[in-house]
């Protein structure tokens, strides 16, 4: 009889050896951002080098790192990035509070809702540089200005995702909710609020950057102190390397506010970035 | 016995979308005693599910009435426990939380009404392993049996299941279907439960009513003899072909 050989079982040491070449594409798209960064760099140089504007246009790297150096060392800088944080984080939040109770009540009121939304969709579509003198003139060239203007741009999106948010949120779940007697209150904080949490966070990502938006516009337009002031301030003494500083400022600014939201939406939603066991 | 659950001319007419009336239930009339377990059978847009929103005090009557116990029916109860077809869990609680809801609605201690859930998560055929997983990581069956416990650890006097396990395979329904004769037996409520399997309603019911074709009237009331405690193999007797065959008859002549 002949005995049937079966296939062997694969082991360890049977195992396909691991492709290095994925730890190095791996290990590439890691870098690649530093990369870049420096490619870009090397690029700004050349230009520099080959004299293609005059510095005052395109000052070299050098320049703007020793500015960067010069208004953090003398504290200028700090203050300014406080003066328009303060903006923002004011306009934020009293953007985000106006939108978040106008979009709830708008959800659950049908009349409101067809009384409102034409005038929203009309203030909507008007840019902040439009009205942003306006402000101004309304409120003068302080803190309350450009807290009103951040407001205002992280006023719209922010109410439209608080109304998609809470109409999204299944008749199934009102059902459970009213058969077991939830008062008013707790329909809105156990379900309301968790079940639309993922479009309200999705919102408040861009609010975030529109938020810094806001504060700068309402710089540019009339101010006395902040990152817009300060680019407005240099451009017109054709400090070049100062305008790129406070840019590059406010950009970390955009994206500081921008990983807190990330940050914020990793805990809140945990429970749709856990990890899948096929218990299916 | 003690009526636990009472309609009476309970009738449930929608405005039809062209204009004019559109009939979805009764006129309907029947009682239910206090501690059985009734199936509800009949054609797919009878009203059944509606009788249940009725009973469960989610939706009002055209006309007529419906009872639990002396009261009449005007607004969901905390003596009512409501199953529906979908497990309708919270995906943002994990299981031990969506179990203990009704409790936490109730004002009851974070501390008592986690033990309450975690003592019940044997009963459902659920390993305490699975106490902090989330709905997304669930089957179908774990899903509904965390929704059976929502139900169960308010300790309702009247449970009403609008076709729970509808959506499970044959096998998992089978065992969840025993899994909730068992837990019904020990905890004594009264049961009406929407059904369109017949040998699961033989398998669970003491009566079965059969309703007929949109507006759901009722066309018949079986009284299903059995002895209790039921098993798999009582479906191959001779009694339960009699009865399985009474039940399809009625359907049929709807």
């Amino acid at each position: 009889m002949h005995e049937r050989i079966l296939p062997k079982p694969m082991t360890n040491s049977s195992l396909p050896p691991v492709r290095t070449g994925q730890s190095w594409s791996a290990l590439a798209a890691q870098f690649a951002p530093a990369l870049l960064l420096l490619a870009l760099l090397a690029a700004w140089q050349i230009v520099v080098w080959l004299q293609v504007y005059p510095p005052f246009i395109i000052p070299p790297p050098l320049a703007v790192w020793q500015k960067g150096v010069e208004v953090i060392a003398d504290g200028t800088l700090w203050g300014h990035i406080q003066a328009t944080m303060g903006a923002v984080v004011a306009g934020l939040a009293v953007g985000l509070a106006a939108a978040v109770g106008l979009g709830y009540l708008i959800a659950k009121n049908r009349v409101l809702d067809h009384a409102l939304s034409p005038l929203i969709a009309a203030f909507q579509s008007a840019p902040v540089v439009a009205y942003a003198p306006l402000l101004v003139i309304w409120f003068g060239s302080g803190l309350t200005s450009k807290i009103v203007t951040s407001a205002l741009i992280v006023f719209f999106p922010m109410l439209m995702n608080t109304v998609v948010g809470i109409n999204s949120v299944p008749t199934a779940l009102r059902d459970l909710m009213r058969s077991m007697q939830a008062t008013r209150w707790q329909t809105f904080s156990k379900l309301e609020v968790p079940a639309a949490m993922p479009v309200l966070l999705g919102g408040l990502k861009i609010s975030a950057s529109l938020a810094v938006i806001g504060a700068v516009v309402g710089e540019f337009v009339n101010a006395n102190a902040g990152l817009g002031y300060l680019i407005n301030l240099a451009r017109s003494q054709y400090d070049t390397p100062l305008v790129i500083v406070a840019v590059l400022a406010l950009t970390l600014m955009a994206r500081l506010l921008y990983s807190g939201v990330r940050l914020l939406e990793n805990h809140t939603l945990a429970w749709q970035k856990r990890d899948r066991p096929q218990w299916k | 016995m003690t009526v636990q659950l009472a309609v009476r001319d309970l009738t449930v007419v929608y405005p039809a979308p062209g204009g004019g009336a559109f009939p979805a239930l009764g006129p309907i009339s029947f009682q239910i005693e206090a501690g059985t377990f009734v199936c509800l059978i009949g054609p797919s847009g009878c009203g059944k599910s509606t009788l249940i929103r009725l009973l469960g005090g989610l939706q009002s009557p055209t006309r007529g009435q419906a009872f639990l116990g002396e009261s009449v029916i005007r607004e969901p109860s905390r003596r009512v426990g409501l199953m529906f077809q979908d497990a309708n869990l919270m995906p943002w609680r994990t299981v031990v939380d969506n179990i203990a809801l009704p409790l936490e609605l109730a004002g009851v201690s974070p501390v008592a009404r986690t033990q309450s859930a975690l003592a019940l998560l044997p009963k459902l055929g659920l390993s305490a392993e699975f106490a902090q997983s989330y709905p997304a990581e669930l089957s179908g069956g774990m899903a509904q049996r965390v929704a059976l416990g929502r139900v169960l650890i308010q300790e309702p006097e009247v449970l009403l299941l609008d076709e729970p396990f509808g959506a499970l395979d044959a096998l998992t329904r089978e065992q969840i279907s025993f899994d909730l004769m068992h837990m019904w037996s020990t905890g004594g409520q009264t049961a009406l439960m929407v059904t369109h399997n017949i040998h699961e309603a033989l398998l669970l019911a003491d009566r079965i009513l059969v309703l007929s074709r949109r507006p759901g009237q009722l066309v018949a009331d079986i009284a299903v003899t059995l002895p209790r405690p039921r098993r798999i193999s009582d479906s191959y007797r001779d009694d339960f072909g009699v009865l399985a065959a009474a039940v399809r008859a009625a359907i049929q002549q709807t």
